[in-house]
């Protein structure tokens, strides 16, 4: 039998309607994961941001936006700040970038996929959600040959589906999601 | 298109060792996943197929260092970013700096020179300029070059002009540059109490002291040793009662200094509070 590894972060990519896919899944995920979530969504910079006071309510887990030298920390939830790129120095340091857009987007779900993915390898889980640009694809090739999963949301299933399309046609996927399925693929990812 | 992965991790330390030895700029306290994917952008732009090409280069050209060092800084900078932080600039800070017969802010890392034009516009408009005197500095010499012009791309200045609105501008921004086919020149009086030169923040020390202190979106591209030695060299330079501003997601909450410092409102401003007695 193949000993499965340990997921030790779920890193999830969406744009245009992704966050009734999120919220739902905040609504429905285990409190006890033994590993952290990270979001990395395209959103307007907003001198207060509301997004994860907005998350929080509806999540039995702690939802933290990074700031510069935040730890990531299992159990928790964090969400990538608007206008700064999202990179991984090691498993628990992270940093921001304020570099040129990629996508007409900062943050970059290729970046961050991309980056995550030469740290955490095969203990890492890319999702990309519903989105009209084609930010991830890219990113969801590097997590595909550094050996981790790549799950993508059903595009029939996705709000705005150009994103996860785009996807689907060029990356070598794990699986399909849906977002009424999401927070069980995710709860099943917990240590055993 | 995202930059290709050219260049492994050991190769980033002897690029950095060997741009150290050979020119004295010092990057082993960078960020080094930012790091990384700045010298892999260069590979990109600059078209190495291999880090044995670029590290050839660096060492053989110094005229290539120049423009390396250019590349490897983010030079990313807008007019009255955040314009929620000017705001408070104008609403909160500047009346208090207005008190001194002669005010000096030091924007470190200014880049380009947006954020100092900025702060200029915002001190004429507070009726302080006459006495003020602004510091703006980069470890980049042809950057300034740029901020020493007061020369911007015209396509900016939409955005610019609705950020200023937002911080509580009130007159016309387009009073403030002349416009030609692609770009803005800024109004020359804005120049004339800014002082641009390069420093360092790695390696060179204090040599001044201000009222306020303006280094956003810096320090997020050093590690937190680094970022603990420019908050001693900003403590260094910075008065009783002066202030520190940094980006909208940096803190100065790791650091020993924090205790000397009170935070003020939402916006990532610290005020220093007598402890040097």
């Amino acid at each position: 039998m193949m000993v499965d590894n340990n997921t030790e972060l779920v890193i999830i990519g969406g744009s245009a309607g992704s966050l009734q896919v999120i919220i739902h899944l905040i609504k429905n995920l285990d409190g006890e994961l033994g590993f952290s979530i990270i979001l990395v969504v395209h959103r307007k910079a907003q001198s207060v941001s509301i997004l994860q006071s907005l998350l929080q309510q509806f999540s039995k887990i702690e939802v933290l936006e990074i700031e510069d030298k935040t730890e990531i920390e299992a159990n928790k939830i964090y969400i990538a700040p608007a206008d700064y790129h999202l990179l991984f120095d090691d498993k628990k340091n992270v940093s921001l970038d304020r570099s040129e857009k990629l996508h007409f987007s900062r943050p970059s779900i290729d970046v961050s996929f991309s980056s995550a993915s030469d740290i955490f390898g095969d203990r890492l889980v890319a999702v990309l959600l519903s989105g009209a640009n084609s930010d991830g694809v890219e990113g969801l090739q590097h997590v595909k040959k550094n050996g981790g999963k790549v799950w993508i949301q059903d595009p029939d299933t996705a709000q705005v589906d150009y994103m996860p399309r785009q996807a689907m046609e060029q990356v070598r996927f794990n699986q399909l999601i849906t977002p009424e399925t999401l927070p069980d693929d995710i709860n099943k990812l917990k240590k055993l | 298109m995202l930059e290709p992965n050219v260049v492994q991790d050991h190769e980033i330390e002897h690029l950095i060792k060997d741009v150290h030895e050979l020119y004295g700029y010092d990057f082993s306290l960078y960020s080094r996943a930012s790091f990384k994917r700045r010298v892999n952008r260069i590979c990109l732009i600059d078209k190495f197929t291999s880090f044995a090409e670029l590290r050839y280069t660096i060492i053989n050209d110094p005229e290539y260092l120049k423009h390396f060092i250019e590349e490897i800084t983010v030079n990313v900078t807008e007019m009255f970013r955040d314009p929620h932080f000017f705001k408070s600039l104008r609403e909160d800070i500047l009346p208090q700096l207005g008190t001194y017969p002669l005010i000096r802010i030091w924007v470190a890392g200014c880049s380009t020179g947006e954020e100092a034009y900025s702060i200029a516009i915002l001190l004429k408009e507070a009726g302080l300029y006459h006495k003020c005197l602004i510091y703006a500095t980069d470890i980049n010499p042809s950057v300034l070059e740029i901020a020493s012009s007061g020369i911007f791309p015209i396509n900016q200045m939409k955005t610019y002009s609705e950020n200023y609105i937002l911080s509580g501008g009130k007159k016309d921004f387009s009073d403030y540059y002349t416009a030609n086919y692609d770009s803005a020149k800024f109004d020359k009086s804005l120049k004339e109490k800014m002082i641009l030169s390069t420093h360092n923040l790695v390696s060179d020390s204090s040599f001044n002291s201000f009222q306020l202190i303006i280094c956003r979106n810096v320090l997020i591209y050093f590690d937190k040793k680094l970022q603990e030695r420019v908050f001693h060299l900003f403590d260094d330079s910075l008065e009783n009662l002066g202030y520190l501003a940094l980006g909208s997601k940096e803190t100065l909450r790791f650091s020993h200094l924090q205790n000397h410092y009170q935070q003020l409102d939402v916006q990532k401003i610290w005020k220093k509070v007598d402890h040097n007695q």
